[in-house]
Formats: structure tokens, sequence, C-alpha cells
């Protein structure tokens, strides 16, 4: 701007027309551009795009709408309990629950599903989360669940597949055909699908085998960072392997749990599991080899169950970006892609919350044992 | 020498509006882009956002200390009232944004049970307790006023260009310019 334009009385020269009009016009497309990026930026403009909000509303499309509940692992019961770490895991890692000592653990029980009233299968995939408080230092979340991978390399494949096993209108089934090009576009997903066909299942929680799946990196004092995975693995013997496909009771595999922790606390190892240079970091329908090195980090020990009503899960989200100084994401997207899916989830089900119906399995049902 | 290059905002103003135009801008994208991206981009992003929150929490501070301790040059007596009402409006409403999103954003993580984390062991104290419901309406209350702070944004920026393509009354220069008087 001239300042020199002005007369001796400080007023400007008008402006000409189509300088007013051209001017007006600078702004207003100033301003558009500013809004469209925006909406660029939000998805608006970009209705193919995966987004927390559409991988939700496709988990509701195929579970139903269940308020108050979580959008998957919706059907589950609280745990409390600790962590004794033995140091094993100290070299590799600098986080201060591996160092050594006791620290609080708030865990939760869950069947994978999305369906919250769902009886228990037998052979349904199963999950433990776990949260680690340890007092004054940083806090780690981390959802394991009892398959040997992940079925999905990708947040697109998930919500593609959530996409292709919702029921159809009329037959209330998945459609056949929606599902073979589901398998046709993503050959990994068969394959770790046949992997998880083959697994034997065990007959309870307590004696089920958890695995994070995806790929973190622990990181040294001295800033060493090492690629690995983890399991909890059980201390209880395997009590048998099942090969039916329902309990024929509504919460049976629950109350066993419930029966079990009310006798004697349960247990499981956690165990590391070193990747080497060459493992896949970032894909996790595929296994490591077996022979890879495993560090016992510590014990889990659980001894109180409560239901989800009053429970200290509840309100609790298991994101997995939920890490401390010494453990990091590694190029795997599932973390991520969880810890987005996860908030959204929470953020609905904590608007939900007035409006959640009680869960399974009540607080009844805990302080009688399991056999309510 | 004109009036328009004889009023403008001190050096300490105009270096904190335009980092601080910088950093918002930059926030409500990472805000609206997080909540719709599911890749290895969104814990990046959120991994932005909480930074850059108690950064721009930590500067409002001191811009409102400068703001308090420094003239800003009065708009002109030309400028019609609603004109004035709406600048004076506006930039309250800017000012209380600023406070109130960083803080908001901290209670809510904090009413959730979540970690306030900084930078690896660099975390922050929870503000409030973990309390169902207080989540869901500090949550819903970030992006309303998400929102409004980006209309409000606009709209300072159509009126710093009104200002200083159509009125020419020195009120843009007095924020943008750095010439030598």
């Amino acid at each position: 701007m001239k300042v020199d334009a002005r007369d001796s009385d400080g007023v400007l020269p008008a402006l000409s027309k189509t300088a007013l009009v051209t001017r007006f016009a600078v702004i207003g497309v100033v301003v558009l551009c500013s809004v469209g990026a925006f909406a660029y930026a939000g998805g608006w403009l970009s209705p193919d795009r995966t987004t927390q909000a559409r991988i939700v509303a496709a988990l509701q499309d195929v579970n139903g709408s269940h308020p108050g509940f979580r959008r998957a692992h919706a059907k589950g019961i609280c745990a409390t309990g600790w962590f004794d770490a033995n140091g094993n895991a100290a070299s590799l890692s600098k986080a201060t629950l591996f160092a050594g000592g006791r620290v609080p653990v708030i865990g939760r029980f869950a069947f994978a599903s999305g369906m919250p009233f769902v009886a228990d299968q037998a052979k349904g995939v199963r999950s433990l989360a776990l949260r680690f408080r340890p007092p004054g230092a940083e806090e780690w979340r981390t959802g394991m669940i009892d398959i040997p991978v992940f079925p999905f390399k990708s947040a697109q494949a998930f919500y593609e597949q959530a996409l292709a096993s919702k029921p159809d209108a009329r037959t209330g089934k998945p459609d056949p055909s929606k599902m073979q090009v589901f398998a046709a576009t993503h050959p990994e997903s068969v394959t770790a699908l046949t992997l998880i066909g083959k697994r034997s299942v065990s007959s309870g929680f307590a004696d089920d085998t958890f695995n994070s799946l995806n790929t973190f990196r622990f990181v040294s004092a001295t800033g060493v960072s090492t690629p690995v995975r983890w399991s909890a693995v059980p201390v209880q013997p395997l009590a048998a392997t099942v090969e039916a496909a329902s309990t024929g009771d509504e919460n049976g595999v629950f109350d066993a749990l419930i029966a079990q922790v009310a006798h004697h606390p349960v247990q499981w190892r956690l165990l590391i599991t070193v990747g080497q240079p060459g493992d896949p970091t970032n894909d996790p329908t595929v296994p490591w080899s077996i022979n890879r090195q495993h560090i016992d980090a510590g014990t889990v020990t659980i001894n109180k169950l409560s239901s989800e009503d009053g429970g200290p899960c509840v309100d609790v989200t298991y994101d997995p970006m939920v890490l401390p100084a010494g453990i990091e994401p590694s190029d795997d997207p599932i973390p991520s892609a969880r810890s987005s899916a996860y908030a959204r989830s929470f953020i609905l089900r904590q608007e939900e919350r007035a409006a959640k119906p009680r869960s399974a399995v009540t607080p009844q049902e805990i302080v009688s044992g399991g056999k309510s | 020498m004109s009036t328009a290059a004889a009023a403008r905002f001190s050096v300490s103003s105009r270096l904190l509006h335009w980092l601080m135009a910088v950093l918002i801008l930059a926030m409500l994208f990472i805000g609206v882009g997080m909540t719709a991206s599911v890749s290895r981009r969104y814990s990046l992003l959120v991994s932005i956002h909480r930074p850059l929150g108690i950064a721009i929490l930590v500067l409002v501070g001191f811009r409102l200390i400068n703001r308090l301790l420094t003239r800003s040059p009065p708009l002109p007596f030309t400028l019609p009232t609603a004109q004035r009402l709406a600048a004076h409006g506006s930039h309250l409403l800017l000012y209380i944004l600023m406070f109130a999103m960083p803080l908001i954003g901290w209670g809510m993580l904090s009413a959730a049970g979540y970690p306030i984390v900084l930078w690896g062991a660099w975390q922050l104290p929870p503000i409030l307790p973990q309390q169902e419901g207080v989540y869901a309406f500090l949550r819903q209350l970030h992006t309303i006023l998400a929102y409004l702070f980006f209309v409000i944004v606009m709209m300072h920026l159509a009126a710093a260009l009104f200002h200083g393509l159509i009125r020419r009354d020195g009120v843009f220069e007095s924020m943008a310019s750095w010439r030598r008087k």
C-alpha cells in the first residue's frame, strides 16, 4: 500500500470500480481457499478416505448398535493385579516399568467381537488388555489377542473387510460375492486367516496365550532401538483345547475364569520376542520365525475381577499408542489405526454412557464366583 | 510521516501475533486432520497436537501480559461503530479461545485418564480427576470451539484484508508492516 498516495488532507484516492471488484475477489479467494483446505484436511471432500468415524460406523453395521459399549471387544470384564518386573528387559528398553519391582495393573478380558450380549463362543477370539501404571513414571497400555497373526495389514484392509461382512438386508448374512472380492484383493489376509484357523484353542482365558501381533520398538538407555513383539504366556498349564464352537452357557468362558480367580490368582509371563534384521515390522499378517529370542520380562498377576459396571476398566481405552519412554511405535500401521478407531469408539461410548445397559457379566455374577 | 505508519503494534506484539498465527492455523489443520485419518499420520499428528497446544497456552500467557504492558494503536476514528464492535468482540473471543482450547484439551485428556505426553518421558499432570461424562462434554466442546475458532480466524483474515485492500486505513499495516519508520 502506498501511503504517499494520500492527498494533503491524508485522504486516499477512491478505488476505481474495477479495482474494487478485483480486491474484493482477492479477499474472497483467499478465504475460500483456506476454508477449502480445512475441509480437505477434515476429510469432507474425500468420501472414500478411510477415517476412524467410517471404520467405527462399519463395525456398527456389522454388530448392530450397542450404546455405551466398545465397538470392538464389547463383551468383557475388568481385572486388577500387578506386574513383577524381573529386570531382564531393562537392557532392551529404558521404560521404568521393566527396571524391576512391582507395577499396578488394570486389565480387561474380552471377546474380540463387537457384540456385548452374544453367548460365549468357546472358539471365539479372546483378548487381554493391560494398563501398567508405574508410580511416578509413564504408563503403558497394550491390547493382546489369542491368535498368531493379525488378519489385516492396514486400516484400509480392515475397513474393506468390515464393509464386505456387513449383513445383507435380505439374507441377514454377509454377501459371499463381496467376501470373495475381499479375499481376491487381500491374499495376505487369506494366508493369515488360514494360520488363525489352524490354531489350537485353549479351554478358557486362564490357559490362553495373548499376542501383541503388532511390532513396536524397544529403546535402550543408550538409544539402541530393537523391533519387538510380545506375548502373555499363561503360567497356568493348558487345561484342555476346545473343539466345540459353543459352551452352551451364556457367560460360560467368563464364569470359568471368575471361578479360577476366586480360588487362586492367575498369572502370565510377559515374553518379549526380539526381532532380527529382515523381520517384517510393517506387516502384522506375517509371523516371525519361531527361532527368535524370547526374553521373559516378568510376571503379570491378576487377583481380582470386576464387572465392567462399576469396574476400573470401563472408562479406559486400551490405546496401543499409550507408550512409556523406552517403547516406541514401529512402521507397523495398525497400532495407529487402532489408536484412532479406539479414540472414536471412546468418544461415542462416553457420550452414550448414561444410556448404557448393564454389561453381560454383572457384579453379582463376579461376587457369586461365576455361578449366578 | 503518514498516520498509517505512525500507529503500529510494538515489535513484541507483532512477533507474538505472527508466531501464534502460524501455530494456531497449524493447530486447527492438525486437529481437524487427525480426526479424519487412521494411518501412521494419525499418531504423528496427535503427538504434535499435544505439545503444540501447550506451547500456544504458554505463548498466549505472555501475549496477554504483553498486551497489558504495551499500547495498542487505536482503530481509525472513521471506522463505523458496527465494525469497531466486531473488531473488539472478535479479538476478545480470540483471546478466550487461545486460552480455552489448550485448557479444554488438557482437561479432557485428564478426565479420560490419558497420560498427557508432551515428548517421551515429559508429561503434564492431570488438571481434572478421571470422570465419566466430563470427558464426553469437554471433547464435544473442544470440537465445537475449534470450528468456532476457525470461523473467527477466517473472519479476522477477511477483515484484515478488507482494511488493507479496501479501506486502506492503516489497520492492516499496524500489524503487518515491518518497514523501518
